[in-house]
């Protein structure tokens, strides 16, 4: 099966591609909140590797292409936050006192865990970008010397776990404004969180792709600060 | 021909987004650098939002899926996913409902205080 992958060059874009589009499919069919399209078709395209042995080397010669347009995509995030300036200016206290502190419970939350569980530094530097987007959280992760792919594992899995525990903790802390269910999703959750805060309503979504820019940012200058911690 | 303007826009912006990383000492990845740039080029108006809209929000769209890739790059590290896998999901259950309650409570009480003293006058 791996001689004859190896000579498509395309191989690895079509199952990603092709993993993705089942995985919406099947959002659409159940509506299930723990279907988080990445989360499955990531699934989806583990399991196919694994069945077939085919190595991860021969699927990233095609599916790497997919990668490299993840950061003019990052570049992009810079459309929603030019859009929302109003927006940001009206509540603008808010915004970065409530961002600001969710950055900073994050770092304390993991640093304290991490002791608790007696895991390593480099665990630690892998989890601290664990609520900021993919693109900015596998930079910091790199630079702090963190194990890259567990950060992605990391962030996926809290996006999604951010997303099915959205309105469950909404409701127990009595988090009843549009913009700051928006902010809470966003910067706990980053850009799947915003896919659940955009099906909230348009406030709640707006507010989340802009906390998704500043938490990662402010996580950018945090980091290499905190690092040195545990 | 529009749809070929926006794409080089949004890739020059990337970049020059990827050269300030390798002049720059600071820990933040090109993409980062890029998207503070291009959101200088659209407040200074150098860049109408309109030029990158549709490549842009096209790049927006499809981004969840540009992570398979790296998310089926578990693969290569399973041994230690196997290690780290339960307390790192400890972390992640426990981090993210704390960091979305800490975050939403703090939002929703600002804007409360606000909206009452804007109610009093």
């Amino acid at each position: 099966m791996n001689e004859l992958l190896e000579t498509s060059l395309y191989f690895g874009m079509v199952l990603s591609v092709g993993a993705y589009l089942a995985a919406l499919w099947l959002k659409k069919k159940l509506g299930w909140a723990i279907l988080n399209p990445l989360l499955v078709a990531s699934i989806l395209v583990i399991g196919f590797l694994a069945v077939f042995q085919i190595d991860y080397q021969t699927y990233n010669e095609g599916a790497k292409y997919l990668s490299y347009l993840l950061t003019p995509a990052t570049v992009c995030l810079a459309i929603p936050l030019y859009k929302q300036l109003e927006m940001l200016k009206k509540h603008c206290v808010a915004v970065f006192a409530a961002i600001g502190s969710g950055v900073a419970a994050s770092a304390f939350s993991v640093f304290c865990l991490v002791k608790l569980l007696g895991l390593s530094h480099e665990d630690y530097v892998t989890l601290l970008p664990k609520s900021i987007t993919t693109a900015i959280g596998m930079g910091v992760s790199e630079e702090a010397g963190g194990v890259v792919a567990l950060t992605v594992v990391t962030i996926i899995l809290t996006g999604v776990a951010g997303s099915v525990m959205a309105e469950l903790i909404f409701k127990a802390a009595g988090i009843r404004h549009p913009v700051a269910r928006g902010l809470a999703l966003g910067t706990s959750a980053h850009a799947v969180g915003t896919s659940k805060a955009l099906e909230l309503g348009e406030i709640e979504g707006a507010m989340s792709s802009l906390a998704i820019a500043v938490a990662g940012l402010l996580t950018v200058i945090l980091v290499p600060i905190i690092s040195g911690l545990a | 021909m529009k749809l070929i303007k926006e794409a080089a826009l949004i890739f020059a912006v990337t970049m020059a987004g990827e050269l300030l990383y390798t002049i720059l000492p600071f820990p933040v990845p090109a993409g980062v650098y890029g998207l503070f740039l291009l959101l200088f080029l659209l407040l200074s108006g150098l860049i109408k939002v309109e030029q990158i809209e549709r490549a842009g929000n096209f790049l927006l769209e499809i981004m969840a899926m540009l992570f398979i890739p790296a998310m089926a790059g578990i693969l290569e590290s399973k041994d230690l996913l196997a290690r780290v896998a339960v307390p790192y999901m400890v972390i992640i259950l426990v981090t993210t409902a704390f960091v979305m309650a800490v975050t939403g409570k703090a939002a929703d009480f600002i804007i409360r205080r606000k909206e009452e003293k804007e109610a009093e006058k």
